[in-house]
């Protein structure tokens, strides 16, 4: 097992390495510099001299290949500098807007799970009964629509119910109160961008639930287990779920990794000031630092979640010998 | 398809019977089947996969509104009537006005082209490449295939969206550079799945029984293993083209897609959609349901063609 971790964790590092030159590459082919940005956004001449100084206090006058080298080591260091638009260190600027966007992502995962787990499983068990059907079609249609239509169709409901019964209008709150100082506000503020989100995690994780009971269903030993008077209730719940939830385990990781992606535009919908829409700030921005500094965090987590799931897999099923 | 041709070829070349009239007589009944087993194909999949026949429906729909748009749209899709702003469905505007006067059915329609162009253009050229890769690695295995894994690896770490963003930004919006900006993610989940599929075909033994035969790579490739792994790619196209709407419609509404005035569904939503979502919410549900309607008929059909393909599905 240890020799097995290990050798995952170095595999990571040729991911990492790459992740780090594309993002590198990448940045640096959008056209324009940051420098003409920052000094010119006055609307005035931009003074060459300011901006071969701006070069010089950001670094970016040295050998390209330098700058890949000290963002490698630096990364390896978990030091993620300075952004290069704000001027305030990276790791503080991710970690003002991690906690609404963690927040958000464990809600929707927490809402996924708990849709996703007895549905999938009702579906499977009536297989091709009308509530088979049904469950089929709201999980499609979780996966086929857009989650920021979502969210303005949400927000409109929410603008017009309000309005029906409080005779006003009533939008959630925007910005981020952390749930120990106002649960309410709090959760009024995630409720809707989780659903959102949550909605098609959950279609996912759903048809996931279902493909993976209905493979468990017809196994030998849930015949066996049938055939020696075990209640229903517990062929279900401690034969065929039990061994059904591996793969869907493994997508609710995969799934939680790609989430901060899923992020950008729900968070640009409901004006959130979390790490979604901080990425596309720093690609516009072309703030070098930031946007790397985002990826490799983003990728990390993709790599690491995998890996997660890999072990806990060979955890929850004992004849996955990991090595 | 070879009924069909040589059908046409008894229908046209009448002097050719007379030389070859068994072969023809058997062909002829042949062809004269082929059609009808088509037909009874169809049927059967209708039959059976009531959802998946509502998806394929859904997808014709929006195929054929995208292909005849200029037919069937009343108004021009960029034209603005400024007397009829942000104004409720009705029988002269069936799905109401944009805040700029723009009829917003004419611009659905005209947007299904742009979703579909982008979706098919994505899915082929994703999938293509992606299988070319799928199975170039599978096959050739060693330093190539790990090489490979690394590079799909790193490009699927890659969240979707932030790798659309940043070729958006390098290369601009339009049409265009959406395409490749949605390719670039789709092409290693194909030669994943395609690999997968790969790796097991390689080591079945007409495989080595080509190589015996001493036919070259290319020639073991495409006519033994790229057939082979036919039902998990077709599956996937359908999937990809839903996938790559979606991320055309996401890019668009971030106002990094296409751009104005080209007609998207995305781009519909982008501004207008928000800021008119209490006095026009037209603006807002009609695009978006549109988005919907249309990979869900996507995901639909893929779904039962899947149910189709795999013999293991299909006994359930």
């Amino acid at each position: 097992m240890y020799r097995y971790i290990a050798s995952r964790v170095l595999l990571a590092i040729p991911t990492l390495v790459g992740a780090a030159a594309l993002v590198f590459v990448l940045m640096r082919l959008i056209p324009g510099d940051i420098c003409v940005v920052r000094l010119g956004s006055g609307g005035s001449n931009v003074d060459p001299r300011a901006v071969a100084a701006c070069h010089a206090e950001l670094g970016l006058d040295r050998p390209v290949i330098l700058q890949f080298l000290d963002f490698v080591w630096n990364f390896s260091r978990l030091d993620f500098g300075i952004s290069m638009w704000s001027g305030k260190p990276v790791a503080e600027e991710i970690a003002a807007r991690l906690p609404i966007s963690l927040e958000i992502a464990v809600m929707a995962t927490v809402f996924a799970i708990l849709i996703a787990i007895p549905l999938g499983t009702i579906s499977a068990l009536k297989q091709n009964s009308w509530i088979d059907h049904v469950v089929r079609t709201v999980a499609i249609a979780g996966i086929a629509t857009p989650s920021f239509w979502l969210g303005i169709v949400s927000i409109l409901a929410v603008l017009d119910i309000s309005n029906a019964v409080f005779g006003a209008p009533w939008m959630p709150p925007i910005d981020y109160v952390p749930f120990w100082e106002d649960p309410l506000r709090n959760l009024s503020m995630a409720i809707l961008p989780a659903l959102t989100v949550g909605y098609r995690y959950a279609a996912v994780s759903m048809r996931m639930t279902r493909s993976a009971m209905l493979e468990v269903l017809r196994e030998d030993y849930i015949r066996t287990a049938r055939a020696k008077g075990l209640l229903e209730r517990l062929v279900i719940n401690r034969h065929a779920l039990k061994n059904a939830l591996l793969p869907v385990v493994t997508l609710i990781g995969i799934e939680f990794a790609f989430l901060i992606g899923g992020l950008v535009v729900t968070e640009q919908v409901f004006n959130l000031n979390g790490v979604g829409r901080l990425f596309v700030l720093a690609v516009q921005n072309q703030d070098y630092t930031l946007t790397q500094a985002l990826v490799m965090l983003t990728v990390t987590i993709f790599v690491f979640a995998n890996l997660a799931v890999d072990l806990l897999y060979a955890w929850l099923d004992p004849r996955i010998r990991l090595g | 398809m070879r009924g069909s041709i040589r059908a046409s070829a008894w229908a046209d070349g009448g002097s050719a019977v007379v030389d070859l009239a068994p072969t023809y007589v058997a062909t002829a009944a042949e062809a004269s089947e082929s059609p009808r087993s088509w037909r009874a194909g169809i049927i059967r999949f209708c039959r059976r996969e009531p959802l998946g026949t509502v998806g394929l429906v859904l997808v014709l729909v929006m195929a054929l509104a995208g292909l005849s748009a200029e037919w069937i749209a009343p108004y021009s899709p960029t034209s603005n009537d400024f007397a009829a702003m942000t104004e409720p469905p009705s029988w002269a505007h069936l799905m109401g006005t944009d805040q700029f006067g723009r009829d917003l059915f004419s611009r659905i329609i005209f947007g299904a082209r742009t979703a579909l162009i982008v979706g098919f253009s994505c899915a082929m050229i994703g999938g293509i490449t992606g299988l070319v890769l799928g199975v170039g690695s599978a096959y050739f295995g060693g330093r190539l295939d790990l090489l490979l894994q690394r590079v799909f690896d790193v490009v699927m770490a890659f969240p979707l969206i932030i790798m659309a963003l940043a070729v958006i930004a390098i290369f601009g919006g339009g049409v265009h550079n959406v395409i490749v900006a949605i390719t670039i993610p789709l092409m290693p989940r194909c030669a994943r799945v395609v690999r997968s599929s790969a790796l097991a075909i390689r080591e079945v033994p007409y495989i080595d029984a080509a190589r015996a035969c001493g036919f070259g790579h290319t020639r073991i490739i495409l006519r033994h293993m790229v057939p082979n792994v036919m039902a998990p790619f077709l599956i996937m196209l359908t999937a990809f083209v839903g996938q790559a709407i979606l991320a055309e419609a996401s890019l668009s509404y971030l106002g990094l897609g296409v751009q104005e005035p080209t007609p998207a569904w995305g781009l519909m939503l982008q501004g207008g959609a928000e800021e008119f979502a209490s006095t026009a919410p037209w603006i807002a549900i009609f695009p978006g349901l549109a988005i919907a309607l249309t990979v869900f008929g996507f995901s639909l059909f893929g779904d039962a063609l899947r149910d189709a393909l795999d013999p293991k599905l299909r006994e359930r």
